[in-house]
């Protein structure tokens, strides 16, 4: 009995011993604002400061090669905890979330061919540039859902990708993903935008689209300084967008989308207010 | 004939999918009619496209100059029929999207340029030759359409010794090859003649499935004067497959990533071998070809010489039409062939067949999990493992793809053929491929 | 208007054998046994069978429903999953001991691992393991056979396997079997589980399985083979210690085990030569653990323990491709 206690609390103590000399001498030298940093950083290593994880953005910040206010998933909290920490001034952005500029699912815009096959829009985009005649528009088959790090993003049953600007923390993985560039980063602040992301003229998007912007100019009209048509195609001026939701209820397809009173058809996401724009650091 | 007697080679893997040849294997080959208009696009072969050389409202004969090849690996485009070119403008092509094409209205007269005039290919040197084929715009028939004086011309310290000529024809539908080989023998085996002092070689050997005993024969009877072999092959799809055709033939076997001169052998298509005896002797481009308009989706499926830009549909009048809804159009085989947006695109010199399905023909596909059974590995004629490469795809792990060897793979469809799960293998695998590769310009 | 027609990458045709044939074949293959297992064990044969199968059915579909998936029944995988289990159980067991094996095998050896396809370890054999370990008198517990119509009662005996293993503990040499003899032993007429019954049955089956190309003959003949020759070394060195390879070859699981469940395609190895390798290492632990183990029967373990060693099996075994030996580096 005695020797068991004996042999198993020297074999403790030694053991004991070892890793606290190892500790020592073959401890890495981290800068403990790495560490703080990295405390503060939200972990989800997405890539959206352009590195592929928290710890290796910590690293650069320290080491001044990268600049501390890249983390949008962090939002301006993390900005200001990281500005606290390194004692710099925290230079906030306003929060951008990703929108799929596209309202044509399955019943408004028609399709080129049935497509067979894998479940990725990255590949059906190779056969004969896609299953919608619409050349901009979104094939619904899921790669941005795939590629979210955050749940953001749902598909609907009528085939349209819808992302919850709650949930979306900017990282743009989504829009690295898709194969016809129609997500778009916008401010979270401002809630109406132009959910088209066609360049052909009017006449040819009505025969495949039932929302898409046909470059009327209506919207342009009633609020000159909140709209901009451009290749056919209109979208909001962020800086100067206070009178763009008054002119919604005139888009005669209706394809410009105010968020504050729902999502697309079909989405299961609740309708979510303005949110304020952060205030800017004295 | 007694094919049991004689030594069918084969290679290791592959399958054997229904023939389908029984739709038009017996039917000798037809003349199409002239279509209203004939859309020839300047895309019709492995390279840079032609540029046109001819200006809307210019008056053409049957085979006159219309398009310039740009560069070496490139092939001139020649006018099908005698007429006016109306347009030069992007219509759809078989590729799915639209691209310049020149747009010729027949006259009627469809009559050849004067200014075409035949050689003797004895008087010829090898150089000569080929500069005839060259201007001919001989490419590919098979479907490759890689333009036929660039294989001709092979680095000079790589030794060729071996012509195999492809009769195999193995993909399911299609008899085009084979309809040529017992009404066009002369043709083939005089642009074989050609083909041999080309290449200043003297071996050539005639591959031709099991499944065509009257080819085989016939064959094999005018041939046997003029020092030029047949080898029967067992039937197995993808025995057509060029690398396999050269292990079942010679048995070497092409090393990875590279080409078949490696190894000291030219491969060529029956059809095109007649197509260069035509440029030869009587001075003639390639501007017409045999195509197999078949399939359950068409009324009376038949073997046809059809003029290079022909719409798919004006063939599909010429066969007593559809034969109910279509659900696929498929240009070439229904193994490796392409996916139809309609039946306005042209045929073009890679056409080798039309194909037809409707909705009752088409497999039952929901994909389900991989069941790890191994089918698709003893099936592949690479011998590589298409599940593992296809997982890779998925996940976007291209090194790892790279690494199982995914830019080895034909494409030739046996693992999706075979694969309980139904899972699209061959488009996985395509997408590791264009990954991989468009990653190695990057570097 | 949309376009009706269908654009897909090629091929366009496909040879029409779907999971759920393959499945369906296996499930064929076994008929001959199973319905010799209740020829000779009765009614309780027949309650094991729908216990374990419908069990296994509707732990399935309950498992799809909790994790939000599309059902997947129709695949036919549980199905056979529980027809197998049902085959590695004693024909007395009890209707829980059954049900309780038809959860185990699907929701721990199936379903966790994220279905069909995922799974590293052959389902049946999981749950027979768990309920060898957990309930060993109940999972031990053999009657003798009682054919239909004999007006015989149950009444328990031991396996051939079970009396060798007590004998040669207790005295060291091999015993004077109970329905012994190579009549019994094809026909299954001893005392054993439901599959381990007939070998005559099972390898009609497995021939099936084979000529249908639904299993490859190499797991098969390399698992047989080794018990066989490895069996048949020890028993040239001292024949009164153990016994000869014919006993081993028509006793026990060998034969539901070579044909049916270490060729589980998605457990076992891709490749040919990888196959023979699984084979050989399932016949040698078979072969240890009946001669040397605690265990009478070893198949069940050395199929479990070969399975945990496929992926790296599969790692090292790759077939040669088309054009490598000549491959520049």
């Amino acid at each position: 009995m005695l020797a068991s206690i004996l042999t198993l609390g020297g074999i403790g103590l030694f053991a004991a011993i070892a890793l606290g000399i190892a500790a020592k001498k073959f401890a890495v030298e981290i800068d403990p604002r790495e560490l703080a940093i990295l405390e503060v950083l939200p972990g989800a290593n997405c890539g959206a400061c352009g590195l592929p994880g928290c710890g290796g953005y910590a690293k650069s910040i320290v080491d001044g090669s990268m600049a501390p206010n890249l983390c949008t998933p962090g939002g301006s909290e993390t900005i200001e905890k990281i500005a606290h920490i390194m004692g710099v001034e925290a230079i906030s952005t306003d929060p951008q979330v990703a929108v799929v500029c596209c309202q044509g699912d399955n019943a408004k815009a028609s399709l080129k061919y049935q497509y067979l096959g894998l479940e990725d829009c990255n590949a059906a985009q190779k056969i004969a540039d896609g299953p919608k005649n619409c050349p901009g528009g979104c094939l619904g088959l899921g790669s941005c859902v795939r590629a979210c790090p955050f749940d953001a993003i749902e598909i609907t049953t009528e085939g349209l990708a819808v992302i919850n600007r709650e949930k979306c923390t900017g990282c743009q993985k989504c829009i690295v993903t898709c194969p016809r560039s129609v997500i778009k980063m916008t401010p979270l602040s401002i809630t109406t935008h132009v959910l088209c992301n066609s360049t052909d003229k009017g006449a040819l998007v009505r025969k495949y689209c039932q929302v898409g912007c046909i470059a009327c100019q209506i919207c342009k009209k009633n609020a000159p300084e909140s709209y901009q048509i451009e290749n056919f195609l209109a979208r909001v001026v962020y800086e100067a967008a206070e009178g763009a939701e008054a002119v919604v209820e005139k888009c005669p397809t209706k394809c410009i989308r105010d968020f504050s009173t729902g999502y697309p058809e079909g989405s299961s996401f609740c309708a979510v207010g303005p949110v304020k724009k952060p205030e800017q650091a004295a | 004939m007694n094919l049991k007697a004689m030594d069918l080679k084969t290679f290791k893997g592959g399958l054997h999918p229904p023939d389908g040849k029984e739709f038009s294997a017996h039917k000798a080959i037809e003349i199409c009619p002239l279509p209203e208009e004939l859309i020839i696009p300047l895309a019709q072969h492995i390279g840079a496209p032609a540029e046109a050389c001819v200006e809307v409202g210019a008056l053409v004969k049957k085979g006159t100059l219309i398009a310039k090849a740009k560069g070496f690996v490139s092939a001139p485009i020649h006018a099908s029929t005698s007429g006016e070119v109306i347009a030069i403008e992007p219509r759809l092509h078989p590729m799915g999207k639209a691209l310049p094409a020149i747009v010729i209205k027949p006259d009627g007269e469809d009559s050849w340029d004067e200014s075409l005039i035949g050689a003797n290919p004895d008087e010829l040197n090898p150089d000569e030759l080929k500069a005839l084929i060259q201007a001919a715009g001989i490419v590919g028939m098979g479907g490759a359409t890689f333009p036929t004086h660039v294989k001709l011309s092979p680095p000079a310290d790589k030794q060729i010794d071996t012509l195999i000529l492809n009769g195999v024809e193995c993909e399911p539908f299609l008899t085009a090859d084979h309809r040529m080989m017992l009404e066009n023998t002369e043709q083939i085996l005089d642009g074989i003649d050609i083909l041999r002092k080309v290449l200043g070689i003297e071996r050539a050997v005639i591959g031709i499935e099991a499944n065509k005993p009257d080819a085989i024969e016939k064959m094999t009877k005018d041939a046997a004067s003029r020092n030029i072999e047949v080898q029967a092959l067992e039937v197995k799809y993808p025995q057509g497959a060029e690398k396999q055709l050269i292990d079942a033939i010679t048995g070497r076997q092409v090393p990875s990533g590279t080409l078949p001169m490696e190894v000291g052998v030219v491969v060529q298509n029956v059809g095109t071998a007649a197509a260069i005896s035509d440029a030869v002797r009587l001075g003639r481009p390639l501007v017409e070809r045999v195509i197999t308009s078949t399939g359950p989706g068409i009324k009376e499926p038949k073997n046809m010489l059809v003029r290079i830009g022909t719409p798919l549909q004006f063939l599909v009048d010429h066969c007593g039409g559809l034969n109910g809804e279509p659900a696929k159009i498929i240009m070439g085989g229904p193994m490796m062939g392409q996916t139809q947006l309609s039946l306005e695109p042209p045929a073009i010199r890679g056409t080798s067949g039309l194909l037809i399905f409707r909705k009752q023909d088409l497999p039952r596909l929901e994909a389900g999990p991989c069941i790890r059974c191994g089918r698709c590995i003893g099936a592949c004629p690479i011998h590589l493992q298409p599940t593992t490469i296809a997982a890779y795809a998925r996940l976007d792990l291209f090194d790892e793809a790279a690494e199982y060897h995914a830019l080895d793979c034909i494409e030739c469809g046996c693992c999706t053929y075979i694969c309980p799960a139904t899972l699209p293998l061959v488009q996985s695998i395509r997408y590791a491929k264009a990954a991989i590769m468009a990653k190695k310009r990057t570097l | 208007m949309d376009n009706q027609l269908y654009l897909s990458s090629s091929p366009h045709i496909h040879s029409g054998e779907t999971t759920d044939k393959v499945m369906r074949k296996v499930i064929y293959a076994l008929l001959p046994a199973t319905a010799l297992s209740i020829y000779f064990f009765g009614l309780p044969a027949l309650s094991v069978l729908l216990i374990c199968t419908l069990g296994c059915m509707g732990f399935e579909a309950l498992s799809c429903k909790l994790m939000n998936k599309p059902l997947a029944l129709a695949d036919g995988s549980a199905a056979l999953t529980g027809v197998l289990l049902a085959l590695n159980m004693p024909p007395s067991s009890a209707w829980w001991l059954a049900l309780f094996g038809a959860a185990i095998a699907i929701l721990i050896g199936k379903q966790v691992y994220g279905g069909l396809g995922h799974n590293p370890f052959n389902p049946a054999l999981v749950a027979r393991v768990v309920l060898l370990i957990s309930f060993p008198v109940q999972m031990t517990s053999w009657t003798a056979p009682a054919p239909l119509g004999s007006g015989l009662d149950a009444i328990t005996a031991a396996t051939p396997l079970g009396e060798m293993k007590t004998a040669v503990m207790l005295t060291g040499k091999l015993p004077e079997l109970a329905h012994s003899g190579f009549l019994n032993y094809l026909t299954g007429n001893m005392a054993g589980c439901l599959g381990e019954v007939s070998a005559l049955a099972l390898l009609l089956g497995g021939l099936y399985l084979i000529a249908k190309r639904v299993i490859s003959w190499h797991i098969p003949v390399s698992f047989i083979g080794t018990v066989v020759v490895i069996g048949g070394i020890f028993w040239a060195v001292s024949p009164e210690k153990y016994p000869n390879p014919i006993f081993h070859l028509l006793t026990g699981g060998l034969l539901l085990g070579a044909f049916f469940m270490a060729t589980d395609m998605v457990t076992s190895p891709v490749t040919d030569k990888g196959m023979l390798i699984f084979g050989f290492g399932c016949g040698l632990l078979t072969v240890l653990i009946r001669l040397f183990g605690g265990y009478p029967e070893g198949v069940s373990f050395a199929i479990l323990l070969m399975n945990a060693a496929t992926p790296l099996i599969d790692r090292f075994c790759h077939p040669r491709i088309y054009g490598q030996a000549e491959a520049k580096a």
